[in-house]
């Protein structure tokens, strides 16, 4: 494995998920000082500011890394702003990753904050008809809980998958969750209470799909030359990111889309053996020359109970029709073959966009490190973390150590 | 008085009552199939200046997959009052290679709905106002459609 496009992550930090109601720079400030904290770190030493956006929260949310560099007090640092939807942090992360490693500079913050309103996300106002975000809306009523709906069904009909395999994946990531100080959900929940939440997206009920919380992460990373320098002879390292795009034709129909990619034609490119999802770990898992039998856990974005299982696939934990078989054989609970959302992961925290990418990769880290305490995955040394953004932003990161 | 019907977005489909069927595009060089045309949302990489030329996609093709959203949606989604729960169906068509969403035919049952089902492409309300009836395309169950329609 090639240590010269390693990073180290010296310093992970998190502002506890919730519905605070608070300015989301406020949660910045405190995922930073603590991942400053974490690094040994002052923020005079920052010399590259990372942010991710929010559009939630009108201008300084789309100027996210100049409005933590103010709020931490300007020192001249350079800055970045990137916004990727879900895929926002590490899409940040890999901005950081790449002025280190062209030695442009070597110590960066990265942070993600956000504020959220209540219920569904909906798309901009106004008469947008030329936007298929805002269409979609109007003329199909299609939430973001309508294409997982979509996916979960699909699951049903193809692999046998039952809604109470889908409360399996809840029950399990509530578990992971009770010993999280950082999610916003600490209660078990049973089969049951799932089964009698009220259905959203049939085959999807309230308690199979994330809510929207507020809540700040932070990293510190640095480049290998700069920790060792420090006393970090063995850091935390990013080993691979993937920030790639679909692939044409993309056969899954994805947000915020009216249809997919058409697969006809005899000028097409020969259709990918992969799909949009099952693309997005390869490339990381290629940067850090591992794949997903030398992975020790997983972070996956379980926007609804049903896409975690879809994840499994994806991520090459089994094939394709596998991932209930995994998950009642109890081999992605802490303790199993592979643990997956060991944080507790979207169901234990709810989505603030923004900040979840780097949440998954501060979880990472410090199960790499082995601090995670009650919900540590033994000996854990290889992790992943992986989610898509819309409109095609596909994010995974492999951390080592 | 009665209403008008409008199509609640130009130039998706037509608004043929009997045989109606989505406008797509069709890439002159590659053969390949976009909907809706009137977004650029995308292109084949192995020709992504050709041009375009209107094409109607099949009025026929197969459940890919399909939800019941029994909570109400935001705007810009125009509500009855009170709330209806709707299913939206995302139809594979065959000679296109693709799959496309749409709403559930008005008064077809959810229930009857399965992965794989042939589904036919009919119009049927979206919304109104006092001078319009807003019109969008649906799928609806074969089977039905020769009987209710």
């Amino acid at each position: 494995m090639s240590t010269d496009r390693e990073v180290a992550i010296l310093g992970a930090g998190m502002h506890p998920w919730g519905k605070w109601g608070r300015n989301f720079v406020e949660y910045g400030l405190v995922a930073a000082r603590a991942a400053l904290a974490d690094a040994g770190v002052e923020w005079r030493d920052v010399q590259f500011v990372s942010g991710a956006d929010t559009m939630r929260n009108g201008y300084p949310g789309y100027v996210s890394g100049a409005t933590f560099a103010q709020a931490l007090g300007w020192q001249g640092a350079q800055v970045a702003s990137s916004y990727a939807a879900c895929a926002s942090g590490v899409t940040a992360l890999s901005t950081a990753r790449a002025q280190i490693l062209a030695g442009f500079c070597d110590v960066a913050l990265v942070v993600g904050a956000d504020t959220t309103p209540k219920g569904f996300l909906a798309p901009n106002a106004g008469e947008r008809g030329d936007d298929p975000d805002w269409l979609r809306f109007r003329l199909l009523g299609a939430t973001n809980p309508t294409y997982f709906g979509l996916y979960a069904r699909r699951r049903m009909d193809l692999y046998g998958a039952t809604s109470d395999d889908f409360a399996a994946v809840k029950a399990k990531n509530s578990r992971h969750g009770l010993a999280n100080p950082n999610a916003r959900y600490r209660r078990e929940v049973t089969l049951d209470d799932v089964r009698t939440s009220p259905l959203v997206a049939d085959p999807l009920r309230l308690l199979d799909i994330c809510a929207t919380s507020d809540g700040a992460a932070a990293i510190v990373v640095t480049s290998l030359e700069w920790a060792r320098a420090h006393g970090h002879t063995a850091p935390v390292r990013v080993a691979g990111i993937s920030t790639v795009s679909p692939s044409y034709p993309n056969p899954v129909l994805e947000l915020p889309n009216f249809a997919t990619d058409s697969a006809a034609g005899a000028g097409a490119d020969p259709a990918p053996t992969l799909g949009f999802k099952d693309s997005i770990a390869d490339r990381a898992y290629a940067e850090a020359g591992v794949g997903p039998e030398d992975l020790d856990l997983a972070e996956v974005y379980d926007l609804s109970t049903a896409l975690e299982l879809d994840w499994y696939e994806h991520i090459g934990l089994c094939a394709p029709g596998e991932a209930e078989k995994l998950l009642r054989d109890g081999d992605t609970a802490i303790g199993g073959r592979i643990p997956v959302n060991a944080s507790g992961g979207l169901a234990c925290f709810g989505e603030a966009v923004p900040a979840q990418a780097i949440a998954q990769v501060c979880e990472l880290t410090w199960q790499v490190r082995g601090v995670a305490g009650e919900r540590q995955v033994e000996g854990a040394r290889v992790g992943l973390s992986v989610n898509q953004g819309l409109f095609g932003h596909g994010s995974a990161v492999v951390v080592t150590r | 008085m009665s209403r008008t019907r409008v199509p609640a977005v130009d130039g998706w489909f037509t608004m043929d009552e009997q045989e109606p069927h989505l406008v797509g595009a069709r890439g002159t060089e590659s053969g390949s199939y976009f909907f809706p045309k009137a977004l650029a949302v995308s292109a084949n990489p192995a020709a992504p200046f050709e041009e375009r030329e209107d094409v109607a996609l099949s009025r026929r093709g197969r459940v890919w997959s399909y939800t019941t959203n029994h909570y109400e949606p935001p705007e810009p989604y125009v509500s009855p009052d009170p709330f209806v729960p709707y299913t939206v169906v995302a139809v594979e068509l065959e000679v296109e290679k693709m799959v496309v969403l749409g709403p559930l035919a008005t008064g077809a049952d959810p229930s009857t709905l399965r992965v794989g089902m042939e589904v036919e492409l009919v119009l049927g309300p979206l919304y109104e106002d006092a001078e319009h009836e807003y019109v969008i395309w649906q799928w609806a169950p074969v089977a039905d459609s020769g009987s209710s329609k």
